[in-house]
């Protein structure tokens, strides 16, 4: 028995080794590297999902004259590889899902000081402090209801209301998503730690968890629950997948500065020392011009921040006329205090 | 033989009547020093494998050890360790009884359509526990939590407990069993009371696996919700991009290792013997089952059906449904192209990585000898996340040329995986008699010729099992992956990543089902490898 196993596995083995061979000849060998020679490529770090901008970023491409690299991650990861690479970055441009990682690289100064003509496109609400990363898009937090379980009237206009115990066993949420946890920051930032933790042991009590914002609109759907606290493009995107007339859930957007209405962005901020500066400038320009902003409205069905665009998505309530609460964005970032908050009440 | 650690009796057992005391590594060249061919080499794989630890050491520290203190004595740390351990205990529990008794059913009994069933039960190797808990998250929300993870952490990873075991059962000699038989014992109480023993070093050896699996997994725990330090470690990173309380939490995962792999030490003990003279064992007569032959075809069902036959019926059901599904067939291809290329040229230079320390392992023993395998261990229950980022923290500054490049990620995979390839070679080594060793070295064959020409073909269906259990690991793996691959290179786990991302499940299906499908290949087989 011994010598034909051995040998068919032998030759496993032996194909194993000359695979990786005939693989590099496949992948085109040319990737990769350049990132020191001077500002011709530009490397993008994208912790914005490959499905959702690389048509974008493709026509990035043209606009800049240079040859593009995407290095798709999470945010979060990406992140924390620039910081581990320090000045020997590759990554010329990052672009964030949230302002929480630029907000890190802009504390240990790795990002580079945006022109201001770049910096006032876009609201003094949604930039870095520091004037080193610009918001690109933003997406605001909704009650999505089932009709069928609660009229409209009756979905409750603040969060906080949520965990009244008429909603008991009926409202879903997704306690490990980053929306979720900037939510949490904001409404510590608005209302106070005590009063924040008081709510989620509510929330605790009375709500189903989810995996994620897709996960929670399903339940919402299905009537498993009957509010879900979730962004808003989700169910947009939905709708253009399905149509309105499958998707049974509805979106509440809350009125009067409510912390259930924050607005988070995605945004970019150059590399100082990506060597790239000059072509990462340009892809800036790109991303806040007309055509972008247009298909981050159209495409991803979030908020343009910049050129004047607005969104004409089918049932969107127009930028200008959400109640979301004063906040500044920068101070989101005391989510570790948020997460040790989530951690004690026992949600994640 | 496959990632077994030797059907051996256990140390000081009489040898069976009829046969000529069998010579054991103890009696023959275990306190020699080991020759400078294989030192040589298996300090450069120590070395490598303690990356990780050096940078762990750096990040930790960076802001004083006081800092670092308080991160790991902070009340939650004491919290994390009760329920990684738990979850480990009862993954490694489940493991054993599944993995013992699916052994045992598949090698000694005259079960039905066994040796189709050997093969079926090694499959689940090919699915990731990403994709075993998003199933069972998908269908059964209510599962999420400890139990889910424990099912799907169980589900995924049986087949390192069975493996051994499997092979280990082929090896032992059924003399004494059939003593026990004669003796009036019933086949259950014949398998407690004389087999299992012999299986304790086995057995141990792949929990030590799975329970060094558990300790890593992130995938499984996060989409099940339930915190463990590798989660712990990963929200760290998430939420503060500071990189010492993660380096700080990942030295107590370091520690438990340590400590882990010391109880396999003594659990093996001086277990290990190999067979000369007579070769290898007569087969053993099956068990008939009887009445039982139903409830152990459905064991077998049961399993098989919820290990392998559920996740794919998963991915079958969101190709179905959603108009988001897109055959991608070019880039579905590529990745599938690049992941085999990758997933091979990682096993090959962990086997390669693995031989000299294995050898050492099985043939030498004595401080220096142990603290290489421990050293080989070191980095493997720390989540990818911290072995990829300790990688990027040494190549930018040391290797920078070959940073983001494909030989880093094949490093990667070598320090992730050492272990899997350490095991199954030292199993085998450990299964072909020292004494042809000593032979070839009487007549006055040099250290390397020996190992070249008695040591290394003895072992060499084991390393190549071992090998192709490391390929099966390495297709699966995506922390590391995501972050050190050359820009622009896909695998099949990345592609996975991204379509789940956007949330569109059913263009994520394709992906998931290929990487099923391909690693079950190498698993196949595994199962079918037989000594």
């Amino acid at each position: 028995m011994r010598r034909p196993s051995a040998r068919r596995i032998t030759a496993l083995l032996a194909a194993g080794l000359l695979l990786p061979v005939l693989a590099s000849c496949g992948s085109g060998d040319g990737k990769g590297g350049s990132a020191e020679g001077g500002d011709s490529a530009l490397v993008i770090y994208s912790g914005r999902n490959e499905k959702l901008v690389k048509p974008i970023l493709d026509k990035l491409e043209k606009a800049v004259g240079a040859k593009v690299e995407v290095r798709y991650g999470d945010s979060a990861e990406l992140a924390a590889q620039i910081l581990e690479e320090g000045d020997r970055t590759k990554a010329g441009l990052f672009f964030s899902q949230d302002a929480g990682a630029l907000g890190a690289l802009s504390k240990e100064g790795m990002l580079a000081k945006l022109p201001q003509s770049s910096l006032d496109e876009v609201d003094k609400a949604y930039r870095g402090e520091a004037g080193d990363w610009v918001g690109l898009s933003g997406r605001v937090r909704v009650i999505a209801y089932n009709p069928d379980k609660v009229a409209e009237g009756k979905v409750p206009d603040r969060v906080a209301d949520v965990t009244k115990p008429e909603w008991k066993g009926k409202v879903g949420f997704a306690p490990t998503n980053a929306s979720f946890q900037a939510f949490v920051t904001g409404m510590r930032v608005l209302e106070g730690d005590d009063a924040t933790r008081l709510w989620l042991k509510g929330l605790k009590a009375n709500g189903k968890v989810y995996t994620n914002n897709l996960a929670t609109l399903d339940a919402v759907e299905s009537g498993e629950v009957s509010l879900g606290l979730v962004n808003h493009y989700y169910w947009y995107e939905r709708v253009a997948e399905k149509g309105e007339d499958k998707v049974g859930a509805q979106l509440k957007f809350l009125p009067g500065g409510d912390p259930g209405a924050l607005i988070n962005v995605a945004g970019v901020g150059i590399l100082k020392d990506g060597g790239q500066a000059g072509t990462a400038q340009k892809a800036v320009d790109y991303l806040l011009s007309k055509e972008a902003q247009t298909y981050f409205a159209d495409t991803t069905k979030e908020y343009p921040l910049a050129a004047g665009v607005t969104s004409n998505v089918e049932g969107l309530p127009p930028f200008e006329s959400l109640e979301s609460p004063d906040i500044d964005l920068g101070k989101l970032e005391s989510l570790q205090e948020t997460l040790a908050m989530l951690q004690d009440v026992g949600l994640v | 033989m496959t990632t077994s650690a030797s059907g051996g009796r256990p140390a000081g057992a009489p040898a069976p009547a009829g046969r000529r005391p069998v010579r054991t590594t103890d009696g023959a060249p275990a306190g020699r020093r080991p020759p400078w061919v294989l030192l040589v080499p298996a300090c450069v794989a120590a070395l490598f494998a303690l990356l990780p630890l050096g940078y762990l050491a750096v990040r930790a520290f960076e802001r004083g050890p006081r800092y670092a203190w308080d991160v790991v004595g902070d009340e939650r740390t004491l919290q994390l360790l009760a329920r990684s351990l738990s979850l480990t205990a009862a993954v490694v529990a489940a493991c054993l009884v599944l993995g013992v008794s699916l052994a045992w059913l598949t090698v000694r009994t005259a079960l039905p359509g066994a040796r189709a069933w050997s093969v079926l039960v090694t499959l689940p190797l090919a699915v990731p526990s990403y994709v075993a808990a998003f199933a069972w998250l998908a269908s059964a929300p209510r599962t999420a939590g400890f139990g889910g993870a424990a099912l799907a952490l169980t589900l995924v990873s049986f087949p390192y407990v069975h493996l051994p075991v499997a092979a280990a059962l082929r090896g032992i000699d059924p003399a004494q069993e059939e003593a026990a038989r004669s003796l009036g014992h019933g086949p259950v109480r014949t398998f407690l009371r004389v087999t299992l023993p012999q299986l304790r070093p086995a057995a141990a050896g792949g929990a030590l696996l799975v329970a060094l699996y558990v300790l890593s997994d992130f995938g499984a725990v996060s989409l099940m919700r339930y915190d463990t330090f590798t989660r712990a470690i990963h929200t760290s990173y998430r939420a503060s991009f500071d990189r010492t309380p993660a380096a700080a939490l990942s030295v107590v995962l370091v520690v438990m290792t340590v400590a882990l792999v010391a109880a396999e030490t003594r659990t093996r003990g001086r277990a290990g013997h190999a067979r000369t003279g007579a070769g290898t064992a007569r087969p053993a007569v099956p068990v008939p089952l009887g009445r039982w032959r139903i409830p152990a075809l459905a064991w077998c069902t049961t399993l098989v059906a919820a290990a392998v036959a559920f996740p794919l019926g998963t991915l079958g059901y969101w190709l179905a449904v959603g108009n988001s599904a897109t055959w991608d067939v070019g880039a579905l291809g590529e990745a599938a192209w690049t992941t085999l290329g990758v997933a091979a040229a990682g096993a090959a230079l962990t086997t390669l990585l693995a031989l000299p320390v294995g050898v050492i392992a099985a043939r030498h023993r004595g401080g220096g000898a142990r603290l290489l395998e421990q050293a080989a261990y070191a980095g493997h229950a720390l989540p990818g996340i911290t072995v990829a980022l300790s990688l990027v923290f040494f190549a930018v500054r040391y290797a920078y040329p070959l940073y983001q490049q494909l030989p880093l990620l094949i490093g990667a995979y070598a320090v992730l995986f050492l272990p899997v390839a350490v095991a199954a070679t030292r199993a085998a080594v450990l299964q072909a008699p020292p004494v042809l060793e000593d032979v070839a070295r009487s007549l006055g064959r040099s250290p390397l010729r020996v190992l070249r020409e008695v040591t290394v073909p003895l072992a060499a269906p084991g390393v190549a099992a071992g090998a192709a259990l490391t390929f099966v690991v390495c297709m699966k793996e995506l922390p590391a992956t995501l972050l050190l691959r050359p820009t622009g290179v896909d695998t099949l786990a990345t592609r996975l990543w991204t379509e789940t991302g956007s949330g569109s499940f059913a263009a994520a299906a394709p992906y998931a089902a290929a990487l099923i499908l391909l690693a079950a290949v190498p698993s196949y087989l595994l199962g079918r490898h037989r000594t």
